[in-house]
């Protein structure tokens, strides 16, 4: 070979090398840049725990308080639809992960894909919570917008046990929770989709599938979090007591 | 699971098996379908504490597996736990509050 190209690496191709264009200059290196990004990802979700952290706390107190009042509160939920929301957001949380696993493999198709999915079982999982958000509204199921015990105190159900009206009251505490934990939740969801839109139209520009694969994996994180946060809401909300 | 080197960046990346991923996938799905089944048999006080414990397995499997926490440095291993040790403090000293004060309910 010609040996007056030179074998040896100039530095700039070096810098080139282990410098790629979205490393930061305050880091010595990759390894470095992307542990930092994923541990102050971790360390929000932290403070995340802490958020829904005193919710259910409250809900801890409450329910050992009037646990007849949850349980019929409880029983009004639909377990159909707990079930499938928690199944829908599961197979989400895969389809993040093979999201994930696309960047890193640099394919873009199956990343925009997984994404995609991802996306829309996001929103499936908002519609049906918007759907039984309703239900409840139309059942007088919300706190302060013509909340009624009916229900509680004569129920329909035969096997129901009937509540004295006192402990029927306390079952608002159960709806308020039951808002206030999915409101929450719904509202995680919705800001990870904007976010998952925004990183979905930037993969379509390749952006992820050149070696940054650090967004799409500390949004992996978030997502899952919001998807143990409901692993925890469901059988917490939905599951009172079922077998009455 | 396997060790990748990212050869342009000389940057070492874990890459997890998309297999994992779906036998995870499908031992959440059955966690949940049993939650769900449990829960119309009557354990008494026992009902709370088995959906808990699912829960409780259903998450570590996330953290594990989805979040690549098993791969991940000894750092945010303590960062996770950082996390559960203050949520420990808050539901501990809410309770011990609310215990050593009765009003006739505890």
């Amino acid at each position: 070979m010609d040996s007056q190209v030179t074998a040896t690496v100039t530095q700039e191709d070096e810098m080139r090398a282990t410098h790629p264009p979205f490393m930061k200059h305050h880091f010595a290196t990759l390894s470095q840049q992307r542990e930092t990004a994923s541990m102050g990802m971790w360390v929000f979700l932290m403070t995340e725990i802490m958020f829904f952290g005193g919710l259910f706390c409250a809900y801890l107190i409450f329910r050992n308080w009037y646990l007849p009042a949850f349980s019929a509160g409880s029983n009004a939920l639909s377990v159909v639809f707990g079930t499938t929301m928690t199944a829908i957001l599961i197979l989400s949380s895969f389809t993040m992960a093979m999201a994930v696993y696309s960047a890193q493999m640099r394919r873009k198709r199956p990343l925009v894909a997984f994404m995609f999915i991802t996306l829309i079982l996001g929103l499936v999982f908002l519609t049906i919570k918007g759907v039984e958000w309703h239900g409840e509204y139309v059942e007088h199921h919300v706190p302060g917008m013509d909340f009624s015990i009916q229900a509680f105190v004569h129920p329909t159900n035969p096997k129901a046990v009937p509540l004295a009206p006192d402990m029927a009251e306390k079952s608002q505490l159960f709806f308020s929770l039951y808002f206030l934990m999915t409101g929450m939740h719904a509202l995680h969801m919705i800001i990870g989709i904007s976010v998952l839109c925004f990183l979905l139209w930037k993969a379509t520009k390749n952006a992820y599938t050149e070696g940054h694969v650090m967004p799409i994996e500390n949004f992996g994180l978030y997502w899952h979090f919001v998807d143990i946060i409901w692993i925890f809401l469901f059988p917490l909300l939905y599951l009172i007591s079922r077998y009455r | 699971m396997t060790e990748k080197i990212n050869p342009e960046y000389q940057e070492e990346i874990h890459v997890v098996k998309p297999s994992l991923y779906g036998a995870i996938l499908i031992i959440l799905l059955i966690l949940t379908a049993l939650t769900a089944g449990i829960s119309f048999i009557d354990l008494g006080v026992f009902n709370a504490v088995i959906a808990l414990a699912i829960a409780c397995l259903k998450a570590s499997l996330v953290i594990l597996f989805f979040m690549h926490m098993h791969y991940s440095s000894r750092l945010l291993k303590m960062t996770l736990g950082a996390g559960l040790f203050a949520f420990g403090l808050l539901v501990t000293l809410t309770l011990s509050d609310y215990v050593t004060r009765a009003w006739g309910r505890w």
